[in-house]
């Protein structure tokens, strides 16, 4: 009741513009949805997913709209598309039953032979689409594909003139559309047959790009005509049993409400040195070269939460839950009995089993069920080999705009790839995004490697500023005083000082002081 | 001339009253008249008022001309002013022919 009536009514004017899809992140791209009442070419190479799109437009919005469809085949027979959405969890055959869902069976038969004897129109599919749409009062037409129909028939300047007409009849009809073409090449024109040219209203194209051995899905909006969308590619992943699940970093507000409740970190003297422990709702990236104790931080921030009784979530993409629990029995953290509790949950997977989108969608899917209040990600350099940067990047701000919405604590931990000094791709793209980081670094001197620790940076409070030296034992990380003496510690180009020279330099100032 | 009494099954799918619908409903008047006369049988189909038949014999472009008997089953779409094509599908050529070189 708080908005004010002027906002009302943009609102209504654009709900009356745009039919909402339902589709996840595809409404946010779009600004609202297809155009309502128009036809939309959704076009794309094969194996990009035109038709689980298509089908999903149609399922949602029966499920989720309460639309009734049509579902015009020209490709694939009704049973195979019942099928195949069989495993993405629409029951079409159940939908056909209940009246809400019709097939208007435009496919091929290979058996038959077509003989063409001169003039034809296509009056009869169009007969059907009609007598299809007002049978079941139908509000989503969807038309699947294109080409298909080409390929049936010998006269392409026929077909054309009849796919015009049938567009033209579906807009009369007031019915929202989504017409699905193929096209050839990834970054050429926008379909075979040139069929963008009579539904040149709305134009989206899918990608299934091949860089560096993985495929990338994206989806873009080339044109809405006489509305407003989203510019550029977004990834998106189809989820077996649920289907596309478009990652719409537009959706994502920065927005987040902050908290200046601290949280322990586990580590008396890591709170002393971050002034009382992180903020609740932060994202705090652990930088280290392997060995460093990286694991073992993260272990001890998730101990700390289940000891005060909340849950806690760790993705491994390094270590399986067998050693990640023996390694935390090592430190005296029970794990094995947390997760017993249900205070703790380990979620282990090799990054390759999975693209990013997927990776994205699958822990979104995992928080939103567990509900944890502090999350570890063990490591992030680990998903960074499987992917490009660029979808690298848009999956980790993904992932950090997730776990801010749900106010939650993230800890990421970041592998270096030297041992003294250095940084990562993940430092490059993430640390603007984290609100604190910590270096742990291995630290030469004379012959030993020692390792020290400071936070290099927090967001919004005080913190300490020295590089402190730590071993690990028995009881985890033991953070001890500042390195005395050297310098160069974060670049990895150590230089000793002899107290014999600090000294005198010390006594050089001290003249000045009195 | 046993084989003249098989029975031929035509059913010619239409959208109202068009050029192309009456050509083709000529057309295939011209051939059952004359020697065919006995063999063949024609429904005539209007898609627009049976779109549901139109739906269980997956008819896209009108006209079509699906041949049901004999079989197999054979589709010939377009005006029909193709007669070659025309006898060719319906495998009457032979007929038709004698009937051409008496005329």
């Amino acid at each position: 009741m708080k908005s004010k009536p002027e906002e009302l009514k943009i609102l209504r004017k654009k709900s009356m513009l745009k039919l909402k899809t339902y589709i996840p992140g595809f409404d946010s791209i779009s600004e609202g949805g297809l155009p309502r009442g128009r036809t939309t070419l959704l076009s794309g190479t094969a194996g990009c997913g035109k038709t689980v799109i298509a089908c999903q437009f149609l399922a949602e919005g029966i499920e989720q709209g309460g639309d009734n469809v049509v579902f015009i085949t020209f490709e694939e027979p009704p049973q195979d598309i019942r099928d195949n959405m069989l495993g993405l969890g629409w029951d079409i055959a159940k939908w056909e039953k209940e009246g809400r869902w019709a097939f208007v069976d435009a496919s091929a038969s290979p058996e038959e032979n077509v003989i063409e004897a001169g003039d034809y129109d296509l009056g009869a599919l169009m007969a059907r689409i009609e007598f299809a749409i007002n049978k079941i009062g139908a509000k989503r037409v969807a038309l699947d594909s294109l080409g298909a129909i080409f390929s049936q028939l010998s006269q392409n300047n026929v077909v054309r003139r009849e796919l015009f007409r049938i567009t033209s009849a579906l807009k009369k009809m007031k019915v929202t559309s989504l017409l699905t073409a193929e096209r050839v090449d990834e970054y050429g024109s926008i379909s075979r047959f040139g069929v963008e040219e009579f539904v040149t209203d709305n134009v989206i194209v899918v990608r299934n790009v091949l860089t560096d051995e993985k495929r990338r899905r994206t989806i873009e909006i080339l044109k809405f005509r006489g509305t407003t969308h989203q510019k550029g590619e977004w990834p998106f992943t189809i989820v077996p049993g649920k289907g596309m699940y478009i990652i719409a970093l537009s959706e994502m507000q920065l927005k987040h409400i902050s908290s200046k409740v601290r949280i322990s970190s586990g580590n008396d003297v890591l709170d002393k040195m971050t002034n009382g422990g992180y903020f609740r709702d932060s994202i705090i990236l652990l930088s280290g070269a392997t060995g460093t104790g990286k694991t073992l931080t993260a272990t001890t921030f998730l101990a700390e939460t289940c000891r005060r009784g909340e849950r806690a979530l760790m993705f491994a993409f390094e270590e399986s839950n067998s050693q990640l629990t023996r390694n935390a029995a090592g430190w005296g953290i029970d794990f094995e009995n947390y997760e017993k509790q249900g205070f703790l949950k380990i979620v282990c997977a090799y990054p390759e089993t999975m693209g990013l989108e997927d990776h994205l969608h699958h822990m979104k899917m995992v928080i939103e069920e567990f509900k944890p209040s502090r999350i570890a990600v063990d490591s992030l350099t680990a998903l960074e080999r499987i992917s490009t940067v660029r979808s690298y990047r848009e999956f980790v701000i993904g992932l950090t705009s997730l776990i801010k919405e749900n106010q939650m604590a993230g800890l990421f931990t970041a592998t270096t790839p030297t041992l003294m000094g250095g940084s990562s791709v993940t430092e490059e793209h993430i640390s603007t995004i984290t609100d604190s980081i910590i270096l742990l670094r291995y630290v030469e001197m004379f012959g030993e490697m020692k390792r020290g620790i400071t936070v290099l940076k927090m967001r919004g409070s005080l913190h300490d500023k020295v590089i402190r030296q730590y071993t690990i034992n028995h009881e985890g990380l033991q953070i001890g005083s500042a390195f005395r003496n050297v310098s160069g510690i974060l670049s990895g180009n150590i230089k000793h000082f002899t107290p014999h020279e600090t000294d005198r330099l010390q006594d050089m100032f001290k003249g000045d002081e009195s | 001339m046993n084989k003249m009494k098989v029975k031929i099954k035509l059913i010619l799918y239409i959208t109202g009253h068009t050029s192309k619908s009456l050509r083709a409903i000529k057309t295939l008047r011209d051939l059952s008249e004359g020697e065919l006369k006995d063999i063949i049988e024609i429904k005539i189909i209007d898609v627009l008022e049976h779109p549901q038949l139109a739906e269980d014999d997956k008819i896209l472009a009108t006209p079509t001309l699906v041949k049901t008997l004999p079989g197999p089953i054979r589709r010939i779409i377009g005006d029909l002013s193709e007669t070659e094509k025309v006898l060719l599908g319906l495998d009457i050529r032979y007929i038709e022919h004698r009937k051409i070189s008496k005329s």
